[in-house]
């Protein structure tokens, strides 16, 4: 099977400086971008430039290199606002999705009572499990999920029976870090909204492979990562609606997110600096918005439809292979390009380590989804997931390094 | 000339181990009974450990997990069957590497290593005379 080829991989590697080097003497094969992907040089010098030419501290200094530093990481939020069709007030800066689902679990924790109702899903991970889970507790809330249909997709007629008027907050993955499924999030969005429950999306593994329009999908809040998007680690962002987080009381006290202070009482400055307390990730969101800048110049539609024939190529490949299992939709527009497979008889690790000596960089184990392991009865699986920057010639080195784990294991 | 990097880490006598371990199922007669958990491979290891006297008089495991976590449990059995329960707690980490004869790397030490904490813990477990039965 030939694919069209819509980008130009050749050339985009070379923006990598990770792919110059080999490991185990052989070329990286990164199929880990699931877990973060690798960075172009131009993020990497945008960060360094900052620390060579203007490393200052944001929001405080009158002078030249403090505001060229306040002005680039304005400009970032800029950037990342109009990245995800938002406004400059509806995108606040984080630690990464983890952080800004904590925020959310923190800030709409306080205003729940006991008996109100917490609906996630079954392919959720634990970032998007965990902290609802916590809050349930202490607050006397129930949790409730939504179940996977045996295509391994969200069984909707389930989610329409569990979401109730008693449901405060639904709160979603958009494209699952496991099963690759891609969650009809519009859909779920007018299922909350008709039920008066707010709707988040944990936008983890989708920003970097789908364009994402927050007004379109019609979520109250988006969460997201800076590392799985070409950016540095340390910078997540978090959307929220700006009447929502206009009410909605601070996660962090501190520095720059005041407006006002008094020894008895503060206010809050105006968003989105009233969710960002003490300095910064300056260097990280100067780090985000030159991905930004790289990944719009790629073209989102183009990344998108890219992976997607990649998806599908390897999708036939792997199936192809004698005794691998995948996991997850089978056709390649129903999801990202994630695939999760098991080799029968070998261990994932064991498969990930003989991986590892061919040069091929995948994920072994749970994947932070222990529940969803549970679901499908197996303790880990193998993951393989790809970026705009892998090729066909690397599918079929992972085709390869996989017969020769079969034959270890014989 | 071979480095670490390249060499061999499924060697035969580790699939062998894999494939035919040594020592498994559950003692009856037990003094210990341990088990862990290692989250990064799911492996399991749950080891059953008859003492009499000071001394290891038989043991047994079951477990399930990867490759490396198996054979290590399987030859770590071995070599502690007749051993003095002061020497078992003296085993140390690189004595458990040194067995295995393989080049394992930081993140796969946790698999090569639970067989040796989940004894180690079994036995302070022992000592305190927690959940032990009688003997």
């Amino acid at each position: 099977m030939l694919i069209k080829q819509t980008l130009d991989t050749k050339k985009i590697r070379e923006d990598f400086p990770i792919f110059k080097q080999l490991t185990h003497n052989k070329p990286l094969i990164y199929l880990d971008n699931g877990a973060t992907s690798q960075k172009p040089v131009q993020v990497i010098d945008a960060m360094n430039r900052f620390y060579n030419e203007y490393n200052s501290n944001v929001h405080r200094g009158v002078y030249k290199i403090s505001e060229l530093a306040t002005h680039a990481y304005e400009e970032a939020h800029r950037k990342t606002a109009d990245f995800i069709k938002a406004e400059f007030e509806e995108v606040i800066f984080t630690k990464g999705t983890t952080e800004s689902l904590n925020l959310l679990a923190y800030t709409l924790g306080r205003t729940l009572k006991q008996g109100d109702e917490i609906v996630l899903s079954q392919m959720e991970h634990h970032s998007n499990l965990v902290p609802w889970q916590q809050l349930a507790k202490q607050k006397g809330l129930a949790l409730k999920f939504i179940r996977i249909t045996k295509d391994y997709k969200l069984d909707m007629a389930h989610a329409r029976e569990i979401i109730t008027p008693k449901t405060k907050i639904v709160s979603i993955v958009h494209v699952s870090n496991v099963l690759g499924t891609i969650n009809p999030v519009k859909e779920l969005a007018a299922l909350a909204h008709k039920n008066g429950a707010l709707f988040v999306i944990d936008g983890a593994q989708s920003i970097q492979h789908l364009p994402i329009n927050v007004k379109e999908l019609d979520c109250d809040f988006f969460a997201f990562s800076g590392h799985k998007m070409l950016g540095p680690t340390g910078i997540g962002v978090l959307y929220g609606k700006r009447h929502l987080l206009e009410h909605m009381e601070p996660f962090l006290y501190g520095g720059d997110m005041i407006s006002e202070v008094q020894f008895e009482h503060s206010t809050w400055n105006e968003l989105p600096w009233k969710f960002e307390a003490g300095t910064p990730n300056i260097t990280e969101a100067i780090g985000l918005a030159a991905a930004i800048d790289y990944l719009k110049e790629i073209n989102m539609e183009h990344i998108k439809e890219y992976e997607e024939e990649l998806t599908t190529y390897a999708l036939e490949t792997l199936s192809n292979i004698k005794g691998v299992r995948v996991y997850g939709p089978t056709e390649a527009g129903d999801r990202g390009s994630v695939i999760a497979f098991n080799v029968e008889g070998i261990h994932p690790h064991d498969v990930s380590t003989i991986l590892d000596r061919e040069g091929i960089a995948v994920r072994g184990g749970h994947h932070c989804a222990m529940p969803l392991m549970n679901l499908l009865g197996v303790t880990g699986t193998v993951r393989a997931s790809f970026s705009f920057y892998n090729t066909t010639e690397e599918i079929d080195k992972l085709a390869q390094a996989i017969k020769k784990a079969q034959e270890v294991f014989k | 000339m071979i480095t670490m990097e390249e060499e061999e880490i499924y060697k035969e006598n580790i699939l062998d181990h894999y494939r035919n371990p040594h020592n498994t199922g559950e003692l009856q007669d037990y003094s210990i009974r341990h088990r862990e958990l290692n989250p990064l491979c799911g492996d399991q290891i749950e080891l059953f450990v008859k003492v009499e006297g000071c001394r290891c008089s038989d043991v047994k495991f079951c477990g399930k997990g990867c490759a490396i976590s198996q054979a290590a449990t399987s030859m770590l059995t071995d070599k502690i069957k007749n051993k003095n329960i002061d020497e078992l707690k003296k085993i140390t980490q690189e004595e458990v590497v040194n067995m295995l004869g393989i080049p394992v790397g930081i993140v796969r030490l946790k698999c090569a290593l639970l067989p040796l904490k989940t004894l180690q813990k079994g036995i302070i477990k022992w000592e305190k005379g927690e959940l032990c039965q009688t003997n």
